[in-house]
């Protein structure tokens, strides 16, 4: 009875963020390599905000952890503080035009590198390089095409609130 | 339409939940720890993601495979054939210097050189954070990886293992910011320590006095101190030296002979010393000498 429609379809997604975020690419790309898994947290939240909430968020930064090798909590706290905005302003968020909302994620995925990067600065004594940042561009011109591709398959597979 | 503080706590309260609870992770992670078990467990976990990732590029592999014609076989056959000649003569040429070296290592007294084992294995999955430089290989404990272990590839030191899942291994490579390792000038012996900078072509020299005699084009080899990389690999060539007298020491930079940003197939190295033993999968048994 808890077990909602979509179940499957939207760890699907979770999954393919995931391995978008490890799959090896050529050295070229690697910098710009768009941020998968925050981008398809944050399509969720503002989709399904009363379903995808912290909880989910937590889980999938900790897997992110593990997954980067990164001690643990750097991702999840910063996917966390990234996902809050989206949440809290969902409705605003859903009604901008795709140019804003490109802006608008574009600034939290900004927020959650800055996080990482100062936590691991904290923790390990990071450096840091501007490349890092690049993938704050890339992500924000991605995200009508995640906005769009994610729409589609949620009407398609049904998932719902 | 439910509203958002309809059942449960407000979303700052759960927010404020979640973020103490990562934080707390952090603490028993860095702070104590103690998560060592459960991120060896975590890691086998996730392990069908790193194999996943890896899926498109075997199949786009295959196809490319697939599509070669005979001729071009053929060619890559025959220039493969005579590489292989080249390498024979060269190994003629080594193995004689081997026991020259060994009989006179014994003359002197010193130890004899031991072989190390040795194991191919593959990239399955990249770290892509800039402030950790890891990959993660198909070989994992079953295989007697162990942590601290030497990788190779076929140029020279890329890093070890840090930590050991069941079917993988996650391996830090030297360009990582918090790593280090011990290096030898091949030409003079002068020793130095290089550092990871964050940039996959790029360990920076730490402490080196103005008055050095390195050079642009110099080989580093590794040193053997530290106890991690056996002694004698290649790792890094100078690319600068900077003798700026406003910096306390000469800044030296050099570019790792390993190919850090397209590894594909990299070599697990047992030293003699090593208390693990090397667990071959199947027909693949390349025990070399080394």
């Amino acid at each position: 009875m808890w077990i909602k429609s979509g179940l499957i379809p939207l760890l699907a997604t979770y999954l393919a963020a995931l391995v978008l975020m490890v799959m090896p690419m050529p050295a070229f790309l690697e910098a710009w390599r768009p941020d998968w898994l925050s981008l398809v947290i944050l399509y969720w939240v503002i989709a399904l905000p009363h379903r995808v909430g912290m909880g989910s968020v937590l889980v999938l930064g900790l897997v992110a952890d593990i997954l980067m090798g990164t001690v643990f909590g750097i991702y999840a706290t910063a996917l966390l503080i990234m996902a809050y905005p989206a949440i809290r302003h969902f409705h605003r968020i859903r009604n901008y035009s795709f140019t804003q909302q490109a802006l608008i994620i574009g600034v939290l995925i900004l927020i959650k590198r800055v996080i990482v990067y100062e936590l691991e600065h904290v923790l390990n004594g990071a450096v840091f390089h501007l490349p890092y940042l690049y993938p704050v561009i890339s992500s924000a011109i991605a995200w009508p095409w995640v906005f769009l591709i994610l729409r589609k398959y949620r009407r398609h597979y049904l998932v719902r609130e | 339409m439910k509203s958002l503080f309809e059942r449960g706590p407000s979303l700052l309260t759960r927010l404020v939940l979640a973020l103490l609870c990562a934080a707390m992770l952090m603490f028993l992670d860095h702070r104590l720890n103690t998560m060592q078990p459960v991120r060896s467990f975590l890691s086998t976990l996730v392990t069908p993601v790193q194999y996943l990732a890896v899926l498109p590029e075997q199949a786009l592999d295959r196809i490319v495979y697939l599509s070669t014609t005979r001729s071009m076989l053929r060619e890559q056959n025959e220039a493969l054939r005579q590489e292989l000649q080249e390498l024979h003569m060269a190994v003629q040429r080594l193995n004689f210097l081997e026991n020259e070296n060994d009989r006179l290592r014994q003359l002197l007294g010193s130890d004899v050189r031991q072989a190390s084992r040795r194991m191919a294995a593959e990239i399955v999955a990249v770290a892509t954070d800039p402030f950790s430089h890891q990959v993660v290989i198909n070989k994992g404990s079953a295989n007697g990886v162990y942590k601290g272990q030497p990788v190779l590839d076929n140029r020279g030191i890329l890093g070890q293992v840090m930590s050991v899942g069941h079917t993988t291994a996650r391996v830090l490579l030297i360009s990582d910011q918090s790593h280090s390792l011990s290096l030898r000038a091949e030409r003079n012996d002068i020793r130095v320590l290089a550092r990871g900078t964050g940039d996959l072509q790029r360990l920076e020299l730490m402490f080196i006095p103005h008055s050095t005699e390195l050079e642009v084009g110099d080989k580093l080899m590794s040193s053997g101190l530290g106890g991690v990389y056996p002694e004698g690999y290649p790792v890094a060539e100078i690319i600068e030296v900077n003798r700026d007298e406003r910096y306390q020491y000469a800044r030296v930079t050099a570019r790792p002979y390993a190919q850090l940003d397209r590894i594909r197939t990299v070599l697990l190295l047992w030293p003699p010393s090593a208390v693990e033993q090397p667990v071959y999968d199947d027909v693949e048994v390349d025990e070399n000498v080394d």
